[in-house]
């Protein structure tokens, strides 16, 4: 077991939200310590869920668009700059009962005053039996990597949102065609990628319905597509499936700790990024189900950075009278 | 020699795989898979804390997609662990460093 220096700040999480409180925080002097989380193959990593997208065109201060994760190195190297340090692991415990607040890698133990939480959302899966055992095997939660295999094939993408149809779109470079399967009758996506979608000869989409099943055993070969309005079923064969249904906030680390909604969002305080807790502050998609935009988590880790600030040079002035 | 990280093609896999003394784990992976880039660092470290027990290889799909295929790679980063040239275990999707040594600890020579 190690304890190391304290920190005025510890940043949890390495998106838009905690790299731009990594900017603001490390410009203040006060030395952030980023725990940026570990590689993986989901959203859950360094950099967040940009890291598993391609082309973002509506970032500002981009005409010509911009690689999700390239725009994330460059934020994390803007926060590196002005002397913002990163930890490449995931936090895995807390304690914000006490003076410092505490949060452990395994074993290791840090301390700091204040905390900024800043772990996004991750990507629901469809929860079948054998979904888990078939990743890697025809499912997938990443189309930017797996994409290239399904040359030539046909597969479908699950979901309705714009992180659906920008997959899509995507897969229709390799695959011969692609079938949007929504549950509902419109799409959430914004207006833009819908059309995109609309105008894609390659793509197809099947409204009002929902993937129950995976067939194969060592290799994806079939879904049964059931109906939501007639519950028929009908089983359709594939070569890959894409899973983009939506996301789920990762707030487990602090359960019973920090308010949060019924679906896990945590809650600040509005106007502010302050939790229910004194000291521990939320920024970007972990605490925002409306919005959640690189822009708008970016624009909240700003917010989070300077509540932290403020809260800290208040702090400091009434324990020092 | 020490920390080698093996590059496979499609000249040298078969050799590689068969005639290595120790486990050859083989990191499938390509230019344009951001998780691959970032295990990248970590299969590196594993190679130099691990010679002599663990020989590690990468192979890029994009330029031997043939051999990707013989394995039925579809998802990268896919890291196989072979031994006397068959397949031990499979690894698909990006991991931390703890997580990627405990999931080799039981085939390391």
């Amino acid at each position: 077991m190690t304890t190391h220096p304290h920190r005025k700040v510890i940043i949890i999480g390495s998106g838009p939200a905690g790299l731009t409180a990594a900017v603001y925080a490390a410009r203040a002097s006060l030395t952030p310590l980023v725990i940026e989380g570990e590689p993986s193959s989901t959203s859950d990593q360094p950099g967040g869920q940009l890291m598993l997208t391609t082309e973002v065109e509506n970032f500002p201060g981009f005409p010509e668009g911009v690689q999700g994760p390239e725009l994330m190195q460059r934020m994390r190297d803007q926060a590196a700059r002005f002397g913002a340090e990163f930890l490449t692991e995931k936090a895995t415990n807390i304690d914000f009962s006490g003076h410092p607040h505490r949060v452990w890698v395994r074993d290791d133990e840090y301390t700091a005053d204040a905390i900024i939480v800043s772990t996004g959302a991750r990507s629901l899966m469809l929860g079948l039996p054998n979904e888990t055992s078939l990743i890697g095997h025809g499912v997938s939660t990443c189309a930017t990597c797996d994409g290239f295999f399904f040359r030539g094939q046909e597969i479908a993408v699950v979901g309705g949102g714009d992180s659906a149809i920008e997959e899509a779109s995507f897969l229709t470079k390799f695959a011969t065609k692609v079938t949007i399967i929504h549950r509902r009758d419109k799409f959430r996506a914004s207006k833009i990628m819908q059309e995109r979608a609309f105008n894609n000869p390659k793509i197809t989409v099947r409204w009002n319905s929902q993937v129950t099943q995976l067939f194969g055993e060592k290799k994806l070969e079939a879904i049964e597509v059931t109906d939501t309005n007639s519950g028929a079923t009908e089983r359709v064969a594939l070569g890959g499936l894409f899973v983009a249904i939506g996301h789920r906030p990762n707030t487990d680390l602090f359960a019973g700790v920090l308010d949060m909604e019924d679906t896990g969002y945590l809650v600040t305080q509005p106007g502010s990024t302050r939790t229910n807790v004194a000291g521990v502050f939320a920024c970007g998609d972990v605490q925002d189900h409306t919005y959640r935009q690189a822009i708008t988590a970016a624009g909240s880790g700003c917010m989070a950075a300077i509540d932290a600030e403020r809260w800290l040079e208040h702090q400091h002035a009434t324990t020092s009278k | 020699m020490a920390g080698n990280v093996v590059t496979l093609t499609t000249t040298n896999f078969d050799e590689t795989i068969k005639a290595s003394s120790t486990p050859v784990l083989v990191d499938f992976w390509a230019e344009w898979c951001g998780p691959c880039k970032q295990i990248d660092p970590v299969i590196r470290e594993i190679a130099t804390e691990k010679a002599g027990a663990l020989t590690v290889a990468k192979l890029n799909v994009d330029d031997h997609g043939d051999i990707a295929l013989r394995y039925n790679v579809m998802s990268i980063p896919t890291m196989i662990v072979f031994k006397n040239g068959a397949e031990a275990h499979r690894l698909v999707g990006a991991r931390g460093k703890a997580a990627l040594l405990a999931d080799l600890a039981a085939h390391l020579a």
